[in-house]
């Protein structure tokens, strides 16, 4: 048992490697608002289940490839979620820590139950034409959704950093992440940073969902799978750390398949909220823990 | 004066309760009260912790699936009969109440860090229920169908009712006492000003822990309640996050840190929810409009509906001692 | 009565406090002035427990409280108040003076009597129905100074409970504080208003980078050239003595 476990666990450390860079994306948006707003976005997973859903209803009512739809669900994710902070959260939470976590559980609720209401409680997979078709490594086989979904994940991780170390936004960004009434005073218009920064950060789960929709399921609930992945990431990775949440992403996919394989199906779970918990408790900044 | 108005509403409401099954025939009404009543008790739980001591948490649910588990499995294994189990379930609670305060709280976790480590507990040990053989894992518990007292099952619905009324009414008494205790005080002062309570010379850190313990304990009786009203237990219902919002839901929404806020919050949620079923049948409706009130109360009524209430009536009677004891929050 | 040895603390490469030594007798009022930035809160904050110390040793009647928790040096009979107030917003003023109170009563009617005896001492009776969060400055300050007052305390740790105040409610607040030295309480605060630290404190000691640079009468500091180039600055030894 243990032997063909060893025999199989590069392979594991691979498909974790293809998760953890889509899980590194989502934790990407959730720590990017964490960095400059310092507010938790509760509903992230809700929003990346809509995300999901979008990539869906693309393929299957207009017939568009999921990885072509990131060219406009990512975009839409912005506006989405530039809007909901102008005109939502921002209005709402009037800066209190628990208030806005509350308010993002409350979005949460009602994202979630609107998919189940309009979309039904059906899991939802999309099959593509080379959706079976594999790369041969020797020792496994690899998708080429798996792969795709991989390097497109890097690519976007990549584009963030150039765009907040590049441009002017990216360095209003910053101006704002460590000094708001500094940036204020410059002529920085805060709110609206707050909410672009905002409307990025689930730009990130509109093309996550993207490329996790040929490799994965959809249904209402996914949301609440990847809200704790996400939240370990960021608290692993330390809240508001880009390369922490790169290089958290690829820990956690790591050590949820070799924990699946080692532990089984069911028992693999726990290492998530383990090192979760692990973490808050004797390394609250994170194993990175530098500011964006 | 406000303590008289509070025991005289707790009595006389206590009557109609009491009273309640003897002109309500329907079995339909008498469950839906039974539920009210039992979410406001889960609620009340909430409430120490969350309303009193400042310290939201997301995971509330662990204590009771614990609880649950606890009795249960003291009854398929052991043969221990529920009315044994129940004190075992409020102990199982009140310790997991102590491991989990003990870890977060000595390291200094607060606000939404403290509210996602209990989610966190809450679904490890969900994973671990699934996982382990003793809980009968994924397939879940089945419990015998056998009234009695001594297997806290009843014959008819009304049975339940006073279970759950009788659970209702002991989370008031413990409300009203913190109200009226120094460790409440204390609790409260812990929520406005930690660091002030702790110049004060407050053991904040061992105060806390208490009050999770409280929460932890009535959690645990809850889950017996819930084992052995159902008879089912599975991973997905002894630790669904579900229940870890209905009872911050029905606090927030009633009022946090009042005593009577979480059974106002469920009454309100639990029509609010019958109404939306007898319209639209559809799953996720209620819910909907669940999130939505939560968004409401957060943004525009902090102090949840017995803040709108009280408001009116401290302009007509503010005396320091009325708030003292109504715990009001925006004095 | 209150003792500090060698006391030293930093933050990463920046040493706010260096080896202080200090002592504060029974029935005395001390002050500890100096520049903004000196280390004068980092050393309160020590001293009752909300920092830990690198070096040092402190010890409060003979024990010593190094390492201890705020709680438990509250229940050791000293207790501080902070610069920025730090008042229970939600609660009332006869609430958060109970809060003090509790700390040697279990019993509600006994906590609130003691309240309402403080409240009289620091003349806020008037104030008791009111919320903490309405509460001027002035009311603020005091409401801390009752607080901590209402916990029985053998030695009063104060923090600039005088700024922000206008010279009437300045010179209030002095006579509140002769009047708590009166009751057998030792005081030992830090204040940035001259004409109080003169007028009120027996012994001064100033800190500057985090160093103690003097200490003497009030009359004896003003004068230390040493205390004058470091602190108050050119021509300001001249103004005083006018004073």
């Amino acid at each position: 048992m243990l032997s063909i476990s060893l025999t199989m666990l590069p392979a594991a450390i691979i498909n974790g490697l293809m998760y953890g860079a889509i899980y590194a994306l989502v934790a990407l948006g959730l720590t990017l608002i964490y960095g400059v707003l310092h507010i938790i976005n509760f509903a992230h997973g809700a929003m990346l289940m809509l995300a999901l859903y979008a990539a869906f209803f693309l393929f299957q009512l207009g017939q568009i490839d999921p990885y072509m739809s990131i060219f406009i669900v990512t975009p839409v994710a912005f506006v989405f979620g530039y809007l909901i902070y102008r005109y939502g959260i921002g209005v709402l939470s009037k800066g209190k820590d628990q208030n806005i976590l509350l308010i993002t559980l409350g979005l949460s609720i009602i994202i979630e139950n609107s998919a189940l209401f309009f979309f039904s409680g059906d899991q939802q997979t999309v099959s593509l034409s080379y959706g079976f078709e594999a790369f041969d490594l020797g020792f496994m086989y690899l998708s080429y959704p798996k792969v795709i979904s991989f390097f497109a994940a890097l690519l976007i991780c990549a584009l963030l950093w150039a765009l907040m170390s590049l441009t002017d936004l990216g360095r209003a960004i910053r101006a704002v992440a460590k000094e708001r009434q500094g940036a204020r005073l410059v002529g920085i218009n805060v709110e609206h940073i707050f909410a672009v920064t905002f409307g990025l950060g689930i730009a990130c789960l509109g093309a996550a969902g993207c490329m996790m929709l040929p490799i994965f399921y959809v249904d209402p609930y996914t949301g609440n799978i990847f809200v704790l992945v996400a939240f370990t990431i960021v608290v692993l990775g330390g809240m508001g750390s880009v390369l922490g949440a790169l290089l958290g992403g690829f820990i956690i996919g790591i050590t949820e398949s070799v924990g699946g394989l080692l532990l089984g199906e069911s028992l693999g779970q726990i290492g998530i909220s383990l090192i979760f918990i692990l973490i808050l408790i004797f390394k609250p900044t994170g194993l990175f823990g530098s500011k964006v | 004066m406000e303590i008289n108005r509070h025991i005289i509403l707790l009595l006389v409401s206590a009557a109609v309760m009491l009273a309640a099954p003897f002109f309500i025939t329907s079995k339909f009404y008498i469950d839906v009260l039974t539920l009210i009543f039992f979410t406001a008790y889960i609620g009340q739980s909430w409430n120490i912790l969350g309303g009193y001591a400042g310290q939201f948490s997301f995971g509330g649910v662990m204590f009771f699936g614990t609880g649950a588990y606890t009795s249960s499995i003291l009854l398929t294994t052991f043969g221990i009969p529920p009315i044994i189990g129940i004190v075992f379930a409020i102990i199982a609670g009140a310790l997991l109440g102590f491991i989990v305060g003990f870890m977060s709280f000595r390291s200094g976790l607060k606000g939404s860090y403290f509210a996602l480590i209990t989610l966190a507990f809450a679904e490890l040990l969900r994973v671990l229920a699934n996982s382990v053989e003793f809980t009968g894992g994924g397939v879940g518990l089945f419990l015998t169908y056998a009234p009695g007292l001594k297997d806290l099952q009843f014959k008819t619905p009304t049975g339940f009712y006073y279970f759950a009324l009788l659970l209702m009414l002991i989370s008031i008494v413990i409300a009203l006492w913190l109200e009226r205790s120094r460790f409440g005080a204390q609790l409260v002062a812990i929520r406005e000003n930690e660091e002030a309570a702790e110049a004060l010379g407050i053991n904040t850190l061992k105060c806390k822990i208490y009050a999770i313990m409280i929460m932890g304990a009535m959690g645990g009786a809850a889950g017996t309640f819930y084992a052995q009203k159902y008879l089912y237990l599975d991973p997905p219902i002894a630790y669904s996050i579900h229940l870890s919002v209905e009872m911050l839901l029905v606090t927030i929404v009633g009022g946090m840190g009042t005593v009577f806020g979480p059974l106002i919050g469920a009454f309100v949620l639990h029509i609010v929810n019958e109404i939306a079923r007898h319209f639209i049948d559809t799953p996720g409706l209620s819910l909907i409009v669940y999130g939505v009130i939560l968004i409401v109360i957060i943004s525009y009524l902090p102090n949840g509906l017995i803040g709108l209430f009280r408001k009116r009536m401290k302009k007509s009677k503010p005396t320091a001692l009325d708030r003292l004891i109504s715990g009001d929050k925006d004095a | 009565m209150l003792e500090v040895r060698g006391v030293t603390k930093r933050f990463g490469g920046l040493t706010a406090v260096s080896s202080v030594d200090l002592a504060v007798a029974e029935g005395e009022i001390v002050s500890l002035i100096g520049p903004n930035g000196a280390g004068k809160t980092t050393l309160f904050a020590m001293i009752a427990g909300f920092l830990k110390l690198n070096e040092g040793d402190i010890f409060l009647n003979g024990n010593s409280i190094a390492g201890m928790k705020p709680h438990q040096i509250c229940k050791f009979g000293m207790v501080r108040t902070f610069q920025i107030t730090q008042p229970f917003a939600g609660l009332t003023t006869l609430q958060n003076i109970m809060v003090g109170a509790y700390a040697h009563t279990n019993d509600r009617m006994q906590a609130q009597q003691k309240a309402e005896q403080v409240a009289d001492i620091i003349g806020m009776t008037s104030l008791l129905g009111l919320g903490a969060d309405s509460l001027t400055v002035a009311g603020r300050k005091r409401l801390e100074l009752a607080r901590a007052l209402a916990t029985n305390p053998k030695l009063l740790l104060l923090d600039e409970v005088m700024a922000g105040l206008n010279p009437t409610e300045i010179d209030e607040i002095v006579a509140v504080i002769k009047g708590i030295r009166d009751t057998g309480v030792t005081i030992f605060l830090i204040e940035h208003v001259m004409k109080a630290v003169m007028n009120l404190s027996d012994r001064s000691y100033v800190l500057n980078d985090g160093k103690l640079i003097a200490t003497g009468t009030p009359a004896e500091i003003a004068a230390n050239p040493v205390v004058i180039e470091a602190y108050l600055g050119h021509g300001a030894a001249s103004e005083m003595a006018g004073e």
